[in-house]
């Protein structure tokens, strides 16, 4: 065999290595360039998937995501704090990003949706129904399940109280018990719920053993998964209390989106 | 197809198995095997790779400094499964979603340095080819016997389709929580290499 080896020579051997690292550092740049616009768009697909579905307007989209996301959605940025309606390019917002920069997220006072880090801003999604009316708000909410944060969307008629769904998209929980968040059955036990008392307090909750028949406020436990049921719980009420999209709601309870 | 590259292709898949004899890749075939699906995926992507890289690696073997040649592998193994990966975002984004993790470990999966290092640093590329190729359909089949019963008895699917009602969803039967988690590969796996050896006593180890 070393016979018809070449002798191995120190500059030989590091250009052999650097030959090798150029060719697949190019083979690498070229993919990961070429993809990328593709990798964009099925990203983006995904989450307006998840939005409609939110809106309930899945089935109606059919295989149409993007042309019916394009004209029933409207993302408009807010401001938290003031839950007021800013100027900001919401294409490009991210809100895991800002959430990891401290320039433009803060620790929250009272973190019991267990995030440690929230963005300033936030974009929420009007949908429009064929009237050009406002008829569901699509807010994105984020919370610590059992083994990671979870994250979702919860969809609210424009009395910004009745429930329409609470869609969640990217979440680690234990398949069969903590994953069961992504089962139709039940997702089907919330529209209709109301996320406020009728003082406007936030009463939504997740019921151990099931909730009473007729009760607004309250939705089925998970069995076997107590503690995503709960992360579900404080994120909701999280996001909809005072550091979440409180301000927004109260802003815009009386209608005024439109 | 000779008697000789059918014992390449296909030795691994029984004879000459990368997880239930040579005991390679055990990790990621208890990490992805919840699925049939994501088994199946993981399994092409693990082909491609060991197939690519012993043939890129067999290419150059003459080449390869001896004493920078596990570095060199690496730097070609790990390009290809980056490769993989990208492909995938882009085009099975609800698959890349899950398997991402697994996708970037199958760099360290000790199948694919292992048959570099054991056969393409000393065959020919064709050959070394159809052995990773081969090696990976043998790391497919096992993962794809898991996943059955991981799926089947874990969620009463296979492939997503409803097989056993779930009592969650008013049926009757109750998904086995156990088979659920990574772990239980583990006894899967115990019992196909029990299996194997029934019908191969010459795997067997000597005591």
């Amino acid at each position: 065999m070393s016979d018809t080896k070449k002798k191995e020579t120190f500059g030989g051997t590091v250009g052999f290595v650097f030959i090798i690292c150029l060719v697949c550092a190019a083979l690498v740049s070229i993919s990961a360039v070429g993809l990328k616009p593709l990798q964009t768009a099925n990203k983006l697909l995904d989450k307006q998937t998840k939005i409609l579905e939110a809106a309930g307007l899945l089935a109606f989209a059919g295989d149409d995501v993007v042309a019916t996301y394009n004209k029933f959605v409207d993302a408009k940025m807010i401001s938290l704090a003031t839950g007021k309606v800013i100027e900001g390019n919401v294409k490009t917002f991210d809100e895991r990003a800002d959430a990891r920069d401290t320039t433009k997220s803060s620790k929250p006072e009272d973190d019991i949706a267990g995030i440690n880090r929230q963005a300033d801003n936030a974009v929420v999604y009007l949908v429009k129904d064929e009237q050009g009316e406002v008829s569901t708000i699509v807010l994105p909410i984020v919370g610590s399940g059992l083994w990671d944060l979870m994250y979702g969307f919860v969809g609210l008629e424009s009395d910004l109280n009745t429930v329409k769904s609470v869609i969640y998209s990217d979440l680690k929980e234990t398949p069969g018990l903590g994953a069961e968040v992504l089962n139709p059955k039940w997702k089907a036990l919330w529209p209709g719920k109301k996320m406020f008392d009728e003082q406007g307090n936030i009463a939504i909750e997740i019921v151990k053993g099931g909730a009473k028949a007729g009760n607004v406020y309250g939705v089925d436990a998970l069995s076997g998964a107590t503690l995503t049921s709960n992360g579900v719980e404080n994120t909701l009420h999280f996001w909809l209390g005072k550091e979440g999209y409180g301000p927004f709601i109260t802003n815009y309870r009386d209608g005024g989106l439109n | 197809m000779s008697t000789d590259t059918k014992k390449v292709l296909f030795g691994p898949v029984v004879d000459n198995n990368p997880i239930a004899l040579q005991v390679l890749g055990v990790c990621s075939a208890l990490a992805v095997t919840s699925s049939l699906a994501n088994a199946l995926v993981m399994t092409l992507a693990v082909m491609l790779v060991t197939g690519f890289s012993n043939l890129f690696i067999s290419l150059i073997r003459n080449q390869i400094p001896s004493s920078v040649r596990i570095i060199v592998q690496m730097v070609i193994i790990a390009s290809l499964v980056i490769l993989v990966d990208q492909v995938l975002k882009a085009f099975s984004y609800q698959l890349s979603k899950e398997l991402s993790v697994f996708i970037g470990l199958i760099i360290t999966n000790c199948i694919v340095m292992g048959r570099a290092e054991a056969f393409a640093m000393k065959e020919k590329p064709g050959v070394s080819f159809l052995d990773g190729i081969g090696n990976g359909l043998g790391y497919g089949a096992v993962l794809m016997v898991v996943a059955f019963f991981r799926e089947l008895f874990g969620f009463g699917t296979l492939f997503g389709f409803e097989v056993f009602t779930l009592i969650q969803n008013d049926g009757w039967y109750q998904g086995n929580g156990l088979l659920v988690l990574p772990f239980s590969s583990f006894f899967i796996i115990g019992l196909i290499i029990w299996a194997i050896r029934q019908f191969k006593p010459e795997q067997v180890e000597k005591d």
